[in-house]
């Protein structure tokens, strides 16, 4: 797992038009479609992608997607 | 962990029976149309069967056990275990199940009694059922699992009003020799206030208080009457614990995974039983889903999924399952079963 491949399966939970726009500086709970509909699939897509286990309490920690991917790298 | 195997028992039939008015969740007002589609995509459930009031839990198990008893053409007096596996019972006291005896009539020499017990109710009813039947040979039992939640829940929050849906259901079982239910039973109490209806009981005892809404936030407005839900913390928890509890079932007692028929989960979320499914590294066509029709039926889920979803295979072979229940509690728990050519009516509209 590096952070290019994190932050692009992290946009493919989101439709394509966000999904564009989503970069490692992108803050995701200021994302359109953010909402606890995305924190389960993203939760999902962790989980299933890179095997790790990631709470709502880690995606409010998160600001940014390269800081997810921080925390997910600490699992 | 509790892995054991109950011997001699099978499962006889299986019957379920849903109220007959549904709501749809493309009409939810709570949410905006593209969080509806997203809704309905990832979480899995479009319709809900509602009670209305003056039906309840007991009525729609009562039912399914009435059409499941006839179709046996099992004698009343035969039953001598009733178990009513229920969140949302008819009365705080008396237990439902003695009302549901009179109303089967059973006879007098029938042991009857309630379990308080949700997602996880159907694995841990057939446990219970199950160790008291394999000590009565000749017997028989009934396991009538169901809930009505939608009356548990606060059509202002967003977070529970589109999962929930009502349904009943009725298990028959007998003792029969060189029949066994294997078993996985979990609990964790820590967790226990991630599925809560806070006041109403003994602890938070009713008050003018427990009526009163409170916004946590925007589309969530709920009073203590009504049932909380923290669904990432569950999301979480089915992640973390669904799948091990499996494997742990199957390899404690040398079942070979690709010999089950089905795997059926307690209906809760498509995301969630779909990432469950991989971790399993079982096939689609393995498992089953009712809730886009039915919704989180709490412990009738399993049931109504393989009444409405695998009748035509119970009725006509031999198979065998995996039976997952996983929630509230939180309490969760597997069971291996086998069954062939069970008495299974349609499923039931009340």
């Amino acid at each position: 797992m590096d952070l290019t491949e994190f932050t692009r399966k992290f946009a493919e939970c989101f439709s394509q038009a966000e999904a564009e726009t989503i970069n490692p500086e992108t803050e995701f709970r200021k994302l359109e479609e953010w909402g606890s509909m995305m924190a389960l699939i993203v939760i999902a897509m962790v989980d299933s992608d890179f095997g790790k286990t990631i709470t709502a309490e880690d995606l409010k920690n998160g600001t940014t997607v390269g800081s997810l991917y921080e925390i997910v790298k600490t699992k | 962990m509790a892995v054991f195997t109950v011997p001699n028992i099978k499962v006889s039939g299986i019957s379920a029976c849903v109220p007959t008015q549904t709501e749809d969740n493309k009409e939810f007002a709570l949410l905006p149309d593209n969080e509806k589609d997203l809704f309905i995509k990832t979480v899995g459930i479009r319709y809900r069967r509602v009670a209305p009031p003056g039906i309840t839990a007991s009525d729609l198990c009562l039912t399914a056990a009435e059409k499941l008893l006839n179709d046996l053409s099992w004698q009343r007096e035969e039953v001598k275990i009733l178990v009513f596996i229920t969140q949302t019972a008819d009365y705080i006291i008396p237990n439902t199940a003695s009302i549901l005896q009179e109303k089967l009539g059973l006879s007098k020499g029938c042991i009857a009694f309630d379990v308080n017990l949700g997602c996880s109710g159907y694995v841990y009813g057939l446990s219970i059922v199950g160790a008291l039947l394999q000590n009565m040979p000749g017997a028989k039992a009934l396991l009538l699992v169901g809930d009505i939640s939608t009356a548990t829940i606060s059509m202002r929050d967003k977070s529970t009003a589109p999962l929930f849906s009502d349904a009943g259901s009725a298990t028959a079982l007998e003792f029969s020799l060189n029949s066994d239910i294997h078993f996985n039973l979990q609990t964790d109490g820590k967790e226990f206030d991630d599925i809560i209806i806070p006041d109403g009981g003994y602890r938070n005892q009713f008050s003018e208080k427990s009526l009163q809404y409170e916004e946590f936030e925007k589309g969530i407005e709920r009073n203590g009457l009504h049932m909380k839900l923290d669904g990432l913390k569950i999301f979480n928890f089915a992640l973390r614990e669904i799948a091990p509890n499996i494997n742990t079932l199957l390899t404690e007692k040398a079942i070979d995974k690709a010999s089950v028929d089905y795997f059926v989960f307690h209906q809760a979320n498509l995301l969630m039983l779909e990432s469950v499914r991989k971790k399993l590294q079982v096939a689609a066509e393995k498992v089953p889903y009712s809730l886009y029709d039915y919704g989180n039926t709490s412990s009738a889920t399993i049931p109504l999924t393989m009444v409405t979803k695998l009748r035509e295979q119970l009725v006509s072979q031999k198979l065998n399952f995996v039976l997952s229940g996983f929630g509230v509690g939180l309490s969760w728990g597997s069971a291996y079963i086998e069954t062939e050519k069970i008495v299974c009516p349609q499923l039931i509209e009340l």
